[in-house]
């Protein structure tokens, strides 16, 4: 079982959270002039890093926010947590 | 000789209380030991020497240690619920009325025809299972080899007992409670770290409790007792004997299980949560392999050293000691200042260290140096062995009924792999010890293959506060008692070479492997250690190999011509001992398995006689069932008198999500395939939502409340799981919109009142909202009041009937069902429940998540292909829409379905082959995924997935129900009021 700091609430219990997979995938600005394997790389593609890398975490079973955590997939160790960016905007879909 | 008569127990000595007599049976006959005796103890005390029948072989087995380590002696305790099989005999305490039993031996343990596997042993080698049963198959013989190679009886009644779990923090948790753990446990305890000291056996000291050391000038007891006595006094000091740590895994958690001195409780499962950990475990000393060397009678020789110092027991009278290092010495030395004869001592080593030559010179006892066991007889107890040079010139034999053997020590290192740690092969120890250490973890003493006592406190005293420092803490100094007197400590162990012989030399005990079983593997091409555990099984008893895995590495490295470091270590994985099902399990038993969800008017529908089933954790009515009355009639009775007069259904499960903000709409746009920016406030529209990959994950109505204010509702068991998706949309990819997500999922209960006199119930229980059809139409909403209550009124109808579902606050639910079932009296009012809503929908073909679709289903498959298409803006999975397998026509897609014989029902589940006259096997076209008989169609209807569906209307498809063929036709989804006229009404 991981323990992990959750930037609002403090360490805790890996079972208190979600992990959300790889935090650097970026969906195609306009999904419709994407192509089959642009839109295929999006939705099944990871870089599955071996070592350091950056990763989403909600705390599910706390404050349900959403986290970025950086993470060796070897150790396990955590590196840092930190909070989402703050933005302005819509976005996009 | 000074045995107290008829028994291996010494007139004087021993760490027992021979004040209190204790009785205990085993095999069904009565024998008395003594308070401080385990059952190992107590039954070689009473002379009983053989405990067990081998696991294979069903050879006569005793007592091989005096530890958690023991491969034998596997024994049943207690009876009725609180049985419990393959209990290690030198870790049972002895109590009172304690009830034994040995578990492979049929029909006795003395006469046990399984024996004829051990006459017949070149019949069965290892893997012999694999090649020989295989005709006619396997399984048929499965039973017969379960039963002859079973190790105890797994219970069938209930556990009785109470179990506990706990959860716990400390700043360091130190595993093993010998010398090295109490001195780290001192000097992190007067640091004020917080500080859990495990161990498992009954008492502190390890051992200082069974060697003989004397420590400033007393027996070393009353140091482990003084140290005791101060962390006792220590509040922030955690002292757990009893306790066998289980496992370690990520980040430090370690988990823990404690057994009970009294009662309450039986066992005690912990997780800890240490900043550091601090392995203090010791070693566990290695047999030999020699020809048929597992008989009862060997013994390891620190085991008869601990039997002797601890419980006074001595299990022979005449002993030889057999072994490859220095320690061994010792228990010819104890034995003597026993009064116990030594006869000799059996070398394999030429060169001997000569202050040991000297010390048996001086008690007169043979040492046969360059030499070992050639072979053992005896078979229900050691009597002779023969003893060769190490060139094989034969030495002659000797009568001994017990032989201490001792092949050197081998950290306990368990706990350090489950961390991850690595090992390196040490050759003066010819053992692994700990290499590179994991994070915030260390290994002091003989766990790190730190040899003399003396060495094990200096090391774990720099460890130790080499952590306190880590931790912020200054240590301050200890002063360790002088050690006035010690056991022979020596690291040096010699390796000895072993070779193929005509006698078996079993290399695990437990497990009933012998070096034969090593050579077939080698010969047959399972080299590397991993693929060599598996084809002969060593290491995979329940003792995980303790005292057999290096056996294994030694006979795979003399086969393959490689060093043993050079032949690999397996995998040590938890848990280190067996734990208990029933620990880890403890509260989440019987009712508290899951948590189950009542409805806020449970109470009603229980008075109602509602038969309850768990839909997506929620307990909820199939039906309510009449007195005399099944609950198929149930449903039907329910679904005809909603088309007829007027039904109530508790929808309160359903999920209500609030969405919020001046970006609400365009946050929901984003999810549905449907338009939610042209939705007027007061108005409803059906929806659904897919994932990513274009699939149908929910559907509901939203309901525009406000401008700004949307109310969304789930499926049922889709509050949680759609709320939260919407949060990671709106947290990580949208983090600008100014959205709030409520999931009010529970604040309301949702009563559906529905039929044709549904809008004069509603009328009769007093609101001020305008029903009329022309100001509340169907698809739209009102607030207001109902009953007094607040209240959210949605005409939306799953039934197809005018349906009013009315929202009010979850604390009014069982007093608002109450008032709608006494207004609606006069007018027929049935409660009715899923089952019966699964009914009427099906009449209108409305689609039921879960049921009709599955994880491959897109919107085109279920007939909401041109609007997902269609919409402008784009939205989760629209891109995925376009794919080419979601493109493809001959998908799966959902329709109405007719037996071509009405009086021929459809099943849920049956197949469906393109075509009337299809042979079988062949691949499936679809299948039913609905079905019922509609009581106000009066005959059976269903829904199911077609390959290319959509345009088959009217053809005839073959179905295929496991044994049964018949016919269906292709039709409509909806087959009841096929212009909604009645729930526009």
């Amino acid at each position: 079982m991981l323990r992990i700091n959750c930037p609002w609430c403090g360490t805790r219990d890996q079972n208190e959270f979600r992990n959300g997979g790889e935090a650097t995938v970026l969906r195609p600005a306009d999904p419709q002039s994407a192509s089959d394997d642009e839109w295929a790389d999006y939705l099944f593609y990871r870089n599955n890093v071996k070592g350091v890398h950056q990763e989403r975490w909600l705390h599910s079973f706390g404050c349900r926010q959403w986290f970025i955590a950086t993470r060796d997939t070897v150790t396990h160790e955590f590196v840092d947590t930190h909070p989402l960016p703050v933005a302005t905007g819509l976005g996009k879909v | 000789m000074s045995f107290v008569a008829n028994s291996y127990r010494l007139q004087n000595g021993g760490q027992i209380d021979r004040q209190k007599p204790l009785n205990f049976s085993f095999n069904g006959d009565v024998y008395s030991g003594f308070e401080g005796d385990t059952l190992a103890s107590a039954l070689l005390a009473n002379r009983v020497t053989m405990l067990s029948r081998s696991f294979k072989y069903h050879r006569p087995r005793g007592i091989f240690s005096a530890g958690e380590e023991e491969p034998n002696a596997l024994l049943e305790i207690g009876q009725g619920a609180r049985r419990e099989p393959s209990c290690r005999a030198p870790m049972v305490p002895l109590r009172e009325g304690l009830v034994a039993r040995s578990q492979n031996g049929w029909p006795s343990l003395g006469f046990d025809v399984g024996r004829s596997i051990d006459y017949s042993h070149a019949l069965w080698p290892a893997g012999f299972y694999n090649k020989t049963f295989k005709w006619p198959s396997w399984h048929s013989w499965e039973e017969i080899v379960r039963r002859m190679a079973g190790l105890g009886r797994p219970l069938t009644e209930a556990d009785p007992d109470h179990y506990e779990q706990v959860n716990a923090h400390c700043d360091l948790l130190i595993v093993g409670g010998g010398p090295t753990g109490l001195a780290a446990a001192l000097v992190a305890g007067r640091a004020g770290l917080r500080v859990m000291l495990v161990d498992q056996n009954e008492s502190f000291g390890g051992v200082l409790n069974w060697e003989p050391y004397q420590l400033d000038g007393a027996d070393a007891g009353q140091w482990v007792q003084s140290v005791a006595d101060e962390l006792a006094s220590l509040a922030h000091v955690t002292l757990l004997p009893r306790t066998t740590v289980a496992g370690s895994y990520d980040h430090n958690v370690t988990t823990l299980l404690q057994r009970s001195s009294g009662s309450g409780w039986r066992e005690c499962y912990w997780t800890v949560r240490p900043r550091q950990v601090l392995l203090a475990a010791g070693a566990i000393e290695q047999g030999m392999i020699f020809p048929e060397n597992d008989r009862p009678g060997i013994m390891l020789a620190g085991a008869v050293r601990d039997y002797l110092h601890r419980y006074a027991v001595v299990p022979g009278e005449k002993v030889v000691i057999a072994a490859n290092n220095d320690t061994a010495y010792q228990t010819a030395l104890d034995l003597h200042q026993a009064g116990i004869t030594v006869s000799a001592v059996v070398d394999g080593r030429v060169q001997i260290d000569a202050e040991r030559k000297q010390q048996l010179q001086a008690l007169g006892i043979e040492l046969l140096a360059g030499a070992r066991i050639a072979g053992t007889r005896g078979d229900k107890a050691l009597r002779e062995i023969q003893i060769e040079q190490m060139d094989g010139i034969q030495l002659g034999r000797k009568s001994c009924d017990l032989l201490a053997v001792s092949g050197g020590w081998s950290p306990r290192v368990h706990l350090f792999s489950h961390a991850r740690g690595s090992l390196k092969f040490d050759v003066n120890s010819q053992s692994f010890h700990p290499d590179r250490l994991p994070k915030d973890f260390s290994v002091v003493g003989s766990a790190n293959g730190t040899v003399g006592l003396a060495e094990c406190w200096s090391e774990t005293v720099r460890a130790t506060e080499a952590i306190c420092a880590s931790l912020g803490r200054k240590a301050a100094d200890l002063k360790l008692p002088v050690i006035d007197q010690a056991p022979v400590e020596s690291a040096q162990v010699s390796h000895l070479a072993v070779n193929s012989r005509k006698k078996r030399q079993w290399i695990d005990l437990a497990h009933d492997v012998t070096f034969g079983d090593a050579e077939l593997a080698v010969r047959e091409g399972y080299v590397s250690v991993e693929h060599f555990k598996r084809y002969t099984t060593t290491g995979m008893s329940v003792d995980q190999g303790k005292t057999g895995n290096l056996n294994a590495f030694i006979a795979l490295g003399a086969l393959t011509g490689r060093e043993t470091g050079s032949v690999g270590t397996t995998t040590f994985r938890p848990p280190y001992m067996p734990v208990t099902l029933s620990a880890i399990a403890a509260p989440y038993n019987g009712k508290f398995f899951a948590p189950r969800r009542l409805l806020p008017a449970h109470t009603v529908h229980q008075q109602l006689n509602g038969a309850f089933d768990d839909f997506a954790g929620w307990q909820r009515p199939e039906c309510y069932p009449r007195v005399g009355e099944t609950e198929q009639q149930a449903i039907q009775r329910e679904a005809l008198a909603v088309r007829h007069g007027v039904g109530v259904f508790d929808n309160s499960p359903i999920g209500k999500i609030e969405v919020r903000g001046p970006h609400a709409a365009e946050f929901l746009n984003r999810f549905y395939i449907n338009n939610v920016l042209t939705l007027k406030t007061g108005k409803v529209r059906y929806g659904l939502m897919l994932n990513e990959n274009g699939i149908i994950i929910d559907d509901g109505v939203f309901v525009r409340l406000a401008e700004n204010h949307f109310l969304v509702h789930t499926t049922s068991g889709g509050a949680a799981r759609i709320t939260e998706m919407m949060e990671e949309w709106l947290q990580c990819e949208w983090p600008g919109m100014q959205v709030l997500l409520d999931d009010t999922t529970t604040q309301w209960a949702n009563f559906t009142v529905a039929g044709p006199a549904a809008r004069e119930l509603l009328t009769r229980l007093g609101t001020d909202i305008d029903i009329s059809a022309d100001t509340l139409p169907h698809m739209s909403a009102a607030c207001g009041q109902v009953m007094g209550l607040d209240a959210r009124v949605v005409r939306v109808s799953f039934s197809g009937e005018l349906s009013f579902e009315i929202n009010i606050p979850a604390r009014h639910a069982a007093a608002f069902l109450q008032a709608v079932l006494l207004q609606g009296e006069d007018l027929g009012i049935t409660p009715y429940g899923i089952e019966s809503l699964m009914v009427l929908r099906l009449e209108k073909g409305y689609l039921h998540l879960g049921s009709d679709t599955d994880g491959t289903s897109t919107p085109d498959d279920v007939g909401w292909g041109v609007v997902a298409r269609e919409k402008a803006t784009d939205y989760i999975g629209k891109r995925s829409l376009f794919r080419p397998a979601n493109l493809d026509e001959n998908r799966q897609q959902l329709v109405g379905l007719a037996p071509a014989d009405a009086s021929q029902p459809l099943e849920p589940g049956a197949h469906l082959l393109l075509g009337e006259n299809r042979q079988v096997p062949a691949r499936t076209d679809g299948w039913v995924t609905s079905a019922c008989y509609s009581p106000n169609l009066k005959r059976p209807i269903a829904l199911g997935v077609l390959a290319g569906g959509s345009r088959r209307m009217g053809e005839i498809v073959t179905v295929i129900d496991e044994q049964k063929r018949y016919h269906a036709r292709v039709v409509e989804m909806v087959q009841f009021d096929k212009g909604n006229e009645r729930l526009k009404s």
